[in-house]
C-alpha cells in the first residue's frame, strides 16, 4: 500500500513516506553492501585457504615465470581502468547523462571483456603445460612430465586452490560484465550473450576452458529472460550505482589475488 | 520513470555532487603505481616474510582506496562506515585462527 501511495505522490512528498533510513542512503544500495559483505567472505575463506595451504605445505611450488607475470600485470591495468570507466560511468548517470553514461558503461565491459580473455588464455596455456585438475578434460598432446605437471602431481593443492580462487574470480568478473550488459543495453543484450555463447561454443576445441566456461553465458541469458519478463524496467542512475558498487568489488578482490597467487609465487632469474 | 525512482536519482546525483573527475584519475594513478611497485618488488627476490608484509600493505591501501573512493564509502554516513568496515575487518580476522594449525603441521613435518 505504501508503494502505491508514493508512486502518485511528487517527489518532495516522498521524504516522509517513509521514515529516513538508518544509513542514510536507499534500500537497493544497502542490500548490495550487505551481499559484499558476504561475498567478501567467500574470497576471504578461499584465500585464507590457499595461506593455509602454503604455510602448512613447505614444497609449496612458486611457479610463475617473467611472462605470467606481465599477463597478471596486464590483466590488473585493464581491471583497474574498468574502475575508472564504471565511477566514470556512476558520475554520468547522476547527473543525467545518459549517452557518456552508456559508453563508459560499455567501455567498462570492454575491459571486463579483455580481463577475462586474458585470464582465459592464461588457464589454457597452464592447463596445456600440465597444471591442471582431474575434472579438466584432457589436452591432447599436453605435457606430462613438464615443470607445470610435476607441480600438480607433488602437491595437488596447488592447483585446486589456484583454479579455486582464479576461477570463483573470473565467474564474478564474467557475471559483472553481464549485469553492467543488462544495465546498459536492457533486452537487447540478450540476443548479443546468445551470439557470444555460440561462437565461444563452436569456435574452440572441447578442451578449452572457453568452451565449457560459455555456457555461463547461455545461463545468464536464460535467468536474464526470465527477470526482465517478469519485471521489465528502465534503469536509472541509482541501478548503475548498485552495479558499480559490484564492479569495483571484483577489482578491489583482485588486489588482494593478483599478490598473494602470482606475485608472491614467481620465479624470476 | 516513475516519481519513486525520480527521489532516488535526485539523491544519487545530491550524493554525487562532491565528486570530481580529477580525483578519481587521481585514485586510479595512485592505484597504478602502488601495481607497478608490487611488481617491481617481485624481481627484487626479497625475503617472503617481508615480501609478504609489504604487499599485504599495499594491497590493503589499495582496498581502502577503491572503498573510500569508488566505492563512494567515504561520503556515505558514519553508522554505515563503521557498521560495514567493522563487521567485515572482525570476521576477517576471526579467519585467523587457523593458521595456527598450518604452522603446528609445519613444525610436526606431517605430508
Amino acid at each position: 500500500m505504501a508503494d502505491m501511495a508514493v508512486q502518485h505522490g511528487s517527489p518532495q512528498a516522498l521524504a516522509g513516506a517513509y521514515e529516513p533510513s538508518l544509513f542514510g542512503t536507499y534500500s537497493k544500495k544497502i542490500g548490495m553492501w550487505l551481499f559484499l559483505l558476504s561475498d567478501s567472505l567467500t574470497f576471504g575463506a578461499l584465500l585464507f585457504a590457499y595461506s593455509y595451504g602454503r604455510i602448512s605445505n613447505p614444497a609449496w611450488p612458486t611457479p610463475f615465470h617473467s611472462e605470467s607475470i606481465r599477463n597478471a600485470t596486464l590483466m590488473t591495468a585493464f581491471l583497474l581502468t574498468s574502475s575508472l570507466t564504471m565511477v566514470l560511468a556512476v558520475n554520468a548517470s547522476a547527473f543525467g547523462k545518459k549517452k557518456a553514461q552508456l559508453g563508459w558503461l560499455l567501455a567498462t565491459m570492454a575491459c571486463g571483456t579483455a580481463f577475462v580473455i586474458l585470464h582465459g588464455r592464461e588457464w589454457s596455456n597452464l592447463i596445456a603445460e600440465g597444471l591442471t585438475l582431474p575434472v579438466f578434460p584432457a589436452v591432447p598432446g599436453s605435457s606430462t612430465s613438464g615443470e607445470f605437471a610435476n607441480v600438480a602431481n607433488n602437491v595437488p593443492q596447488f592447483p585446486a586452490t589456484f583454479f579455486g580462487l582464479t576461477g570463483m574470480h573470473m565467474l564474478h568478473v564474467t557475471i559483472g560484465v553481464i549485469y553492467l550488459g543488462v544495465v546498459a543495453l536492457r533486452r537487447y543484450f540478450i540476443p548479443i550473450l546468445l551470439g557470444l555463447w555460440l561462437i565461444a561454443w563452436l569456435a574452440t576445441p572441447a578442451y578449452s576452458p572457453f568452451h565449457y566456461g560459455a555456457h555461463v553465458l547461455l545461463v545468464a541469458a536464460i535467468v536474464i529472460s526470465i527477470i526482465l519478463w517478469l519485471k521489465p524496467k528502465v534503469y536509472d542512475s541509482s541501478d548503475v550505482e548498485v552495479a558499480g558498487l559490484y564492479w569495483h568489488f571484483v577489482d578491489l578482490v583482485w588486489m588482494f589475488i593478483f599478490p598473494l597467487v602470482y606475485l608472491m609465487s614467481t620465479r624470476i632469474l | 520513470m516513475d516519481a519513486f525512482q525520480i527521489a532516488i536519482a535526485e539523491r544519487v546525483a545530491e550524493q554525487h555532487r562532491h565528486h570530481t573527475k580529477p580525483q578519481f584519475f587521481w585514485v586510479w594513478g595512485a592505484l597504478l603505481l602502488m601495481t607497478a611497485i608490487e611488481v617491481y618488488l617481485a624481481y627484487q627476490n626479497l625475503q617472503p616474510v617481508r615480501m609478504l608484509s609489504i604487499l599485504m600493505g599495499l594491497s590493503v591501501i589499495k582496498a581502502a582506496l577503491i572503498i573510500a573512493y569508488f566505492m563512494h564509502m567515504k561520503f556515505e554516513v558514519s553508522r554505515m562506515r563503521w557498521l560495514t568496515m567493522c563487521s567485515l575487518v572482525i570476521c576477517l580476522s576471526l579467519m585467523c585462527i587457523f593458521f595456527p594449525d598450518a604452522f603446528r603441521i609445519l613444525r610436526l613435518g606431517v605430508r
